[in-house]
């Protein structure tokens, strides 16, 4: 029978091998799924692989999805790095939008084109101040981060609800749930005239290599992974548990504050109920996939994003429930973290214990 | 007199779902596995109820399917961390994922379906009590199977010699495995013994409690039930006590609205998460206490002859 067997050293082919291994079987059982549903499984595999990167327009809108995946993504390898399981992003995307929201309906038919800046920066302080109640009540009371930063995502949805059914309601909007259109001057430019990707692009590329540089070239970067890996090795080392966990949470909360932020004032233009997209809870699988490396996330969110766009497809073409992309999401994590086994352990083949010792009999007998 | 006995009825009926779930939870918890997939465990056996309960007419198998599916779930999430060494937050966090989306993919065409009018049931003699009858004894059946439950537990955690081989196996699987007992089959049990508890608690949701599908319609009923064992410091009987509180403060936003207090409806929704962070953050301050009570090897794996 197979049998794990703990490796010398963790394989570092198989860790980069793992996220492959695990997009293949998630294919393949997509392939089933689709003709467990009476559906062309090449088509289905078109709209997921093909479609969503056919052209220029194709990429403009894969990275409308990418840009908010791979800011949270980022925050969320810092977290995760560092042991403090923030999985809370989706909350912090929320007031990320509410704050740029709040600053553009200050804007006026004759602001200067520069809003966007204190948009941003309000957007990331909402995501910031999100994440620090988790960090306070992580650092003060001891209280869990994971169910207190999942706590907060449902508050951050009643939030939003509350602003956009009550004071933060249009009064011209005929009474539905949304708020004003924010003026045109707060909508961030668009990279090339006819697509709708935006600079929010170049604010994700920037962010990868700023990630980069914090996590493998500084010092509170290294003094943050090395509390996640080995607790005990940095506090003897002097490093502080607590200022890696407000470190952490800062700049995730920051982060995807700001790629609420940029949905706000980009492809959504106002606050809607609908503003949260599951980009939070997405970003998760996004940094595991990515290996929680900056290069990795890139990469990584580009495949979520190409999971979202087939799965409007799928929708739209094959007259299938959007929520396909979460079935897919949910697997490739699954499937990847069954891989990930192989980075630590090697699969034996064993005789089983029987055979093993009838074995023995007959050699001793002989 | 009246309001307040239907309050209290509300209450435990509320408390019911997350008395089950948290019950469940605990038995794993127990066993050493931390199980994060609660929500997604529940949202997949809500379905499967709401299905079987659409199909048949019958509300057992409805519960039944709602109980399969969570012990199935959760015996997938089992091999993984059990077997496979995988890290138990994400695995369990790829469980949660995974049954949002799985729910929401089978559930669209059950939507706009509706469930027959439940029967009522009530206990004969004792409903007709004032004040007390309407309060406690106009139940559906599941309220007291939760108590008999917690009550079964406690007996089974304490007094029975299984119990004592499951609290070993959380307490220090090593010991456990060096006297001969087969630790992680031990565990799987019981993982799948609290993935069908949470989804018995789902199938009540979908079923009973707001008997319709909508997605998401557990609505972080099963993150607050892992809150809920942390709250109990892993023992029974304070589970089914936490639950009916938190089942409290959820009725009291639906009674404050009925009552007309001037405050938005998503303000007053807020309240069980705010009281979950609220009772993590009372229970929590003390970190001697809670690494007193929780069991020694949770969310640590274990790997025999390593």
């Amino acid at each position: 029978m197979l049998k794990l067997e703990a490796r010398p050293q963790p394989s570092g082919l198989m860790s980069w091998a793992s996220p492959l291994l695990a997009l293949a079987l998630t294919v393949l059982i997509g392939i089933a799924l689709f003709m467990l549903l009476g559906k062309d499984p090449v088509r289905g595999l078109q709209l997921f692989f093909v479609e969503p990167v056919k052209d220029a327009r194709a990429w403009g809108e894969l990275s409308i999805k990418a840009v908010p995946l791979v800011l949270i993504a980022l925050g969320l390898a810092v977290c995760f790095r560092s042991n403090v399981w923030n999985i809370g992003a989706e909350g912090q995307f929320i007031l990320g939008a509410l704050g740029a929201g709040w600053m553009a309906m200050q804007a006026g038919p004759d602001s200067s084109r520069w809003i966007v800046l204190p948009i941003l920066l309000a957007g990331v302080l909402g995501g910031m101040l999100w994440a620090g109640i988790t960090a306070l009540l992580r650092d003060r009371f001891n209280a869990n981060e994971i169910l207190v930063s999942l706590m907060l995502v449902y508050v951050a949805e009643l939030l939003l609800g509350y602003l956009v059914y009550g004071p933060w309601k249009d009064p011209q909007g005929f009474n539905f749930p949304q708020t004003i259109t924010f003026a045109a001057a707060t909508k961030i430019p668009r990279l090339i005239d006819g697509l709708r990707a935006n600079i929010g692009v170049l604010i994700a590329l920037g962010a990868v290599v700023a990630a980069w540089l914090f996590l493998f070239r500084t010092y509170a970067g290294f003094q943050l992974q090395v509390g996640g890996l080995a607790p005990l090795a940095a506090r003897y080392a002097g490093f502080s548990s607590r200022g890696a966990l407000w470190t952490a949470l800062l700049l995730s909360g920051g982060a995807a504050g700001l790629a609420g932020a940029l949905e706000a004032v980009g492809p959504l233009g106002q606050l809607t109920p609908h503003v949260p997209a599951g980009y939070g809870f997405a970003a998760i699988i996004v940094a595991f996939v990515g290996r929680l490396h900056p290069g990795g996330i890139a990469l990584s969110a580009i495949l979520m994003s190409m999971f979202f766009i087939g799965g409007e497809l799928a929708q739209s073409r094959l007259g299938l429930p959007k929520s396909i992309t979460g079935v897919f999401q949910g697997l490739l994590l699954f499937s990847l973290l069954a891989c990930d086994t192989l980075i630590h352990y090697r699969l034996r083949w064993q005789r089983g214990a029987r055979a093993a010792a009838a074995a023995a009999t007959a050699q001793r007998s002989a | 007199m009246e309001a307040l006995a239907l309050l209290l009825a509300a209450t435990l009926n509320a408390g019911t779902v997350l008395a089950i779930a948290a019950l469940g939870l605990l038995i794993n918890e127990r066993a050493g596995i931390l199980n994060l997939g609660a929500e997604g465990m529940m949202l997949v056996a809500a379905i499967a109820g709401f299905a079987t309960a659409v199909h048949t007419g019958s509300d057992v198998l409805a519960f039944g399917a709602g109980a399969l599916a969570g012990a199935l779930l959760a015996a997938a999430f089992g091999a993984l961390v059990i077997w496979l060494n995988t890290n138990q937050y994400a695995t369990g966090l790829a469980l949660s994922l995974f049954g949002a989306g799985f729910s929401a993919f089978v559930g669209i065409r059950y939507t706009q379906e509706k469930l027959p009018e439940r029967a009522r049931f009530e206990i004969p003699g004792l409903a007709d009590l004032p004040f007390v009858g309407p309060a406690f004894f106009k139940q559906h059946p599941m309220v007291y199977l939760a108590i008999a439950l917690a009550m079964a537990l406690a007996w089974f955690l304490y007094r029975s010699r299984a119990g004592l081989v499951v609290r070993a196996v959380g307490e220090s699987p090593e010991s456990a495995h060096a006297l001969g007992y087969p630790v992680r089959r031990i565990r799987l049990a019981a993982v799948m013994a609290g993935g069908a508890l949470c989804g018995l608690a789902g199938a009540y949701v979908s079923v009973i409690y707001t008997p319709l599908w909508v997605e998401g319609m557990i609505a972080g009923k099963g993150w607050i039930a892992l809150a809920l064992t942390t709250f109990a410091t892993w023992r029974p009987a304070r589970v089914l006590l936490g639950a009916y509180l938190f089942g409290g403060v959820t009725m009291l936003q639906f009674h404050l609205q009925g009552e007309g207090v001037e405050v938005a409806s998503q303000l007053l929704t807020m309240l069980p998460y705010l009281a979950t962070v609220l009772v993590l953050v009372l229970i929590s301050r003390n970190p001697t206490w809670i690494r007193a009570n929780m069991p020694a090897s949770l969310g640590k794996p274990f790997f025999p002859g390593s």
